[in-house]
């Protein structure tokens, strides 16, 4: 990849860092309240469904997640096994928005 | 062979880092995976929710928990560096970050219990 392309990647890297840093904060608080007396299912769903908010917030929640674990996971791969080139590169982008997609179809389950 | 910058904090931060994050992004599509198939009604949470008390995977929840309060504070160490240009005390920052991701995983151990 030219320089330019892995400076791109560097910033997509950093934002998605900034957006999953309040992310996972947010999920993190979530999480250690929510297991309070056991969770359940009508308890997750209450707090979700019909919310704007939540959909929005775990869509590019898992958004950011995907791109970023996938950049990670290709420097990952490039530094450490040697696996580069464009072929690699459109795999990890495919890896990143498979993911992201994944993520944003359990934010919409959630939200249904 | 020199080994001594491997002897700093800030190395075994790098490490954790890498490590947190490699193993979270292999998480990641399975959690989003699972989630996104279970949640297809309330009944199907429910099974899948009481299919996750099992000691076991309470266990792994709090391995997650722990790597990602680690991975997160130690990104947040990493932004300061490049964006703050937060230079001095890395030491107190690696341990303060330290500190965050075994106090959210003793956190949640101790609100699932």
């Amino acid at each position: 990849m030219s320089t330019r392309g892995e400076t791109h990647l560097w910033v997509v890297q950093r934002l998605t860092a900034m957006i999953l840093a309040f992310g996972v904060l947010v999920h993190l608080v979530t999480i250690i309240l929510a297991v309070r007396g056991g969770l359940s299912a009508a308890e997750i769903l209450g707090r979700t469904r019909g919310s704007e908010a939540w959909l929005a917030f775990y869509g590019l929640f898992a958004l950011a997640a995907g791109l970023h674990g996938a950049i990670g996971l290709r420097a990952i791969a490039a530094e450490m096994l040697g696996v580069r080139g464009r072929v690699a590169d459109l795999a990890w982008l495919a890896v990143g928005l498979l993911t992201a997609g994944f993520g944003i179809r359990a934010a919409i389950g959630l939200y249904v | 062979m020199d080994l001594r910058p491997r002897s700093h904090p800030t190395y075994l931060a790098f490490v954790v880092h890498r490590v947190s994050g490699l193993l979270l992004a292999l998480f990641l599509p399975l959690h989003f995976w699972a989630l996104g198939t279970a949640i297809a009604g309330e009944a199907r949470l429910e099974g899948f929710l009481r299919w996750a008390d099992n000691p076991l995977v309470k266990a792994a929840e709090t391995v997650l928990v722990v790597l990602l309060a680690a991975h997160l504070a130690g990104g947040l160490r990493v932004l300061a560096l490049e964006f703050l240009g937060w230079r001095r005390r890395q030491k107190d920052m690696v341990a303060i970050s330290a500190g965050v991701a075994l106090l959210a995983g003793l956190l949640f151990l101790l609100n699932v219990a």
